[in-house]
């Protein structure tokens, strides 16, 4: 499953490549891409499962924030 | 003004007074503190706020650590200046990020804020996104054409330059399509809508280009994953400076060893370098889209300037897929007239650019009801019954396969043979004109450097010979079913060089699967239609095969200008480093490895957004 997120106020490059390889290290996670100049996170998960993909989101929330507080992250 | 730019000229014109006054003066001390605070509070709160394990490389924090430690020891105007132009080289590259991201939302503009809604009781001014397809529009002179949709009513200029590149306005008449964010230029026009407001051009567009920073280059991955370590090592290095002179060895110059390892904390921050490649990219994309050229990814730009091969379809990319009968010639005492006539009912159903050629040629109304039986054979003809007559019309391997005595002709154009109940008819040919910049395309091509140039065709070898000779290309394939095409690509993949890439272009119609397969699929003219977008990597808006080279030319450029940030970059870093390590560097020459590099990089890489000597 594919979930796309808008990521307001993402400051700098280098911490957007952070934030895209600690979520790409998620457990259940294929891939994420971070479009830094769209503002763009996007979350690719194993399965399909709502459930999961939650969980995933909250941990991607939680490493967002540590990285780079000022982000704001909404669902797209 | 950005608050980032008050900070910054403030602190300035508090620093630049501390140069005329003395030395480690109360005074001179005050204004350096003031001036510290002015331009790096905010980088000291924000290493405060993210303190914690696990995040000690923040770029906030490294900085903080490299003006605290020139506080101390005593290198106040370094101190300042440190943070001075760190905060000067993040305003840099919000702005040239700020920049090029407007340069591509530039394309936003084109959306249209309103449309005008046939409804019966007259004109109503409606939101395009609330119009469903099929609704009729109002379009003035002057307006921004708000959905796709096909002209019912009136004639006009439009100006598609914001879309497709080109200048010259395109008429436009009843029946003509209309994409939206083009300009109306003078008459008023009444639109069929086609598409709704999410699915039309501007939306897609934007898009598409949005989204091809997804699709990383080699180099932007490198870059990132150089970041990933090369912070920590530099760290790690600046950190042995200080403990092993002082803790081990027992030097008691702690002060000279720590100056020269904040050096190595200000050259620590990656972020010029992880801006400035992503960056190159994202300027070539979007001075691409300016182009009219639409490129899916990063990653297609970096492949399109490795290129090797470029292989061509002929009917509709290389021509103008438009066909004329030129000629018709019976045998066996047919009448010419029957014969088209048979022909074009034979040819109804398909909208192979030749049937409709044959159509128009016949040109009264055909009669579905004398059709009784339709049979389509790919690559071959299409074989009908027409009035109780078995109607075969195809080339010559149609013929052949059907057991019907053609003539093989020597003509230099296409050729379509008629058989009407088994008994050779006579054939019709059928010409095709080549685009106006066809030749000047193959020329700039071979002018850039692309070593192999290869065109493929379902047309009789006669005509692709005319055609490949006049455009000067030397290899071609003639007489090839859509499946052939495939297997002649790939034939070509296996046997070009291993780092060099294939392109093919194609205008999208019967050639997905060969755009799909190619290294680089380029669809021309092909905004209108889905399949070709999906399929391709890259997308020409207008029918025009002289993009081809100017998109090769800008991902050359593209990568060149990326390659050349990161091994300018890297060096300049690395040279400053060791030169620091022995003590050969000042701190201020650490401050321009790092923000003056930045500032250079990411000039180089907004050069890409001009759009001169495509």
């Amino acid at each position: 499953m594919t979930k796309i997120y808008r990521l307001e106020n993402l400051g700098c490059a280098n911490c957007s490549a952070k934030i895209e390889r600690k979520i790409s290290g998620l457990k259940g996670v294929t891939e994420a891409t971070v479009n830094f100049f769209a503002g763009k996170l996007i979350i690719e998960t194993i399965d399909d499962l709502e459930e999961t993909s939650l969980e995933i989101e909250k941990e991607a929330e939680k490493i967002i924030k540590k990285i780079e507080p000022q982000v704001n992250i909404t669902k797209v | 003004m950005n608050r980032k730019l008050i900070q910054i000229i403030l602190a300035t014109l508090l620093y630049i007074p501390t140069f005329f006054l003395k030395p480690e003066t109360p005074l001179q001390i005050i204004l350096f503190i003031i001036s510290y605070l002015v331009v790096g509070g905010t980088i000291l709160l924000k290493a405060i706020r993210n303190i914690r394990p696990g995040n000690f490389l923040d770029e906030n924090f490294l900085m903080s650590i490299a003006t605290l430690g020139a506080f101390y020891i005593k290198a106040y105007p370094e101190a300042i200046a440190i943070m001075l132009f760190y905060q000067i080289g993040e305003y840099f590259q919000d702005y040239a990020v700020d920049k090029s991201k407007r340069s591509i939302t530039s394309l936003m503009e084109l959306k249209a804020d309103h449309a005008n809604l046939k409804t019966e009781n007259g004109i109503k001014i409606t939101d395009p996104q609330d119009i469903e397809i099929g609704s009729f529009i109002l379009i003035k002179p002057g307006e921004r054409i708000p959905l796709d949709g096909i002209i019912t009513e009136g004639l006009s200029y439009i100006d598609t330059s914001a879309l497709t590149g080109e200048t010259l306005p395109k008429e436009v008449s009843p029946g003509s399509e209309l994409l939206s964010g083009c300009i109306n230029l003078s008459g008023v026009l009444v639109v069929k809508t086609t598409n709704t407001f999410g699915q039309s051009a501007v939306s897609r567009i934007l898009e598409l280009v949005e989204n091809a920073s997804n699709k990383k280059s080699t180099q932007e991955k490198f870059i990132t994953k150089f970041a990933r370590y090369y912070t920590p090592i530099v760290v790690g290095i600046g950190l042995a400076i200080v403990v092993i002179p002082t803790a081990i060895l027992g030097l008691s110059t702690l002060n000279t060893w720590l100056y020269r390892a904040l050096a190595f904390l200000v050259v620590s921050c990656p972020c010029a370098l992880v801006v400035s490649i992503p960056l190159s990219f994202f300027a070539g994309i979007g001075t691409a889209s300016k182009e009219g050229i639409l490129i899916k990814g990063s990653n297609y730009l970096e492949a399109l300037a490795k290129v090797e091969n470029v292989v061509f379809d002929k009917t509709g990319t290389l021509t103008k897929g438009v066909f004329e009968v030129q000629k018709i010639v019976t045998f066996n005492n047919f009448n010419k007239s029957e014969m088209l006539e048979l022909a074009a009912y034979g040819e109804v159903h398909s909208s192979h650019p030749i049937s409709q050629s044959l159509k128009r040629a016949y040109g009264a109304e055909i009669i579905e009801t004398r059709i009784t039986e339709v049979n389509e054979l790919a690559g071959l003809g299409v074989i009908a019954k027409v009035d109780d007559k078995i109607v075969t019309i195809g080339n010559m391997k149609l013929m052949n396969q059907e057991q019907i005595e053609a003539d093989e002709t020597d003509e230099e154009r296409t050729i379509v043979h008629i058989g009407i109940d088994g008994k050779y008819a006579g054939y019709i040919t059928i010409a095709d004109e080549l685009k106006a910049d066809s030749k000047k395309a193959i020329e700039n091509l071979r002018e850039i450097g692309v070593s192999k140039i290869i065109m493929l065709t379902g047309d009789s070898n006669t005509s692709a010979k005319k055609t490949a000779d006049e455009l000067g290309i030397l290899n071609y394939k003639a007489d090839l079913m859509p499946i052939d095409k495939l297997n002649q690509l790939e034939h070509i993949m296996v046997h070009r060089n291993k780092k060099g890439k294939t392109v093919f272009v194609g205008d999208g119609i019967n050639d997905a699967p060969v755009l799909a397969r190619a290294d680089i699929g380029i669809a021309m003219g092909g905004l209108g239609r889905d399949a070709a977008i999906e399929a391709a990597d890259i997308v020409i808006m207008e029918d025009e095969p002289i993009k081809v080279g100017v998109a090769i030319k800008l991902a050359k450029r593209t990568v060149l200008v990326a390659t050349a940030n990161i091994i300018f970059a890297i060096s300049i870093k690395v040279i400053v480093l060791i030169f620091s390590a022995v003590g050969l560097a000042s701190l201020w020459m650490a401050v321009f490895a790092d923000v003056g590099v930045t500032i250079i990089a990411v000039l180089n890489s907004l050069r890409l957004l001009r759009r001169k000597g495509l």
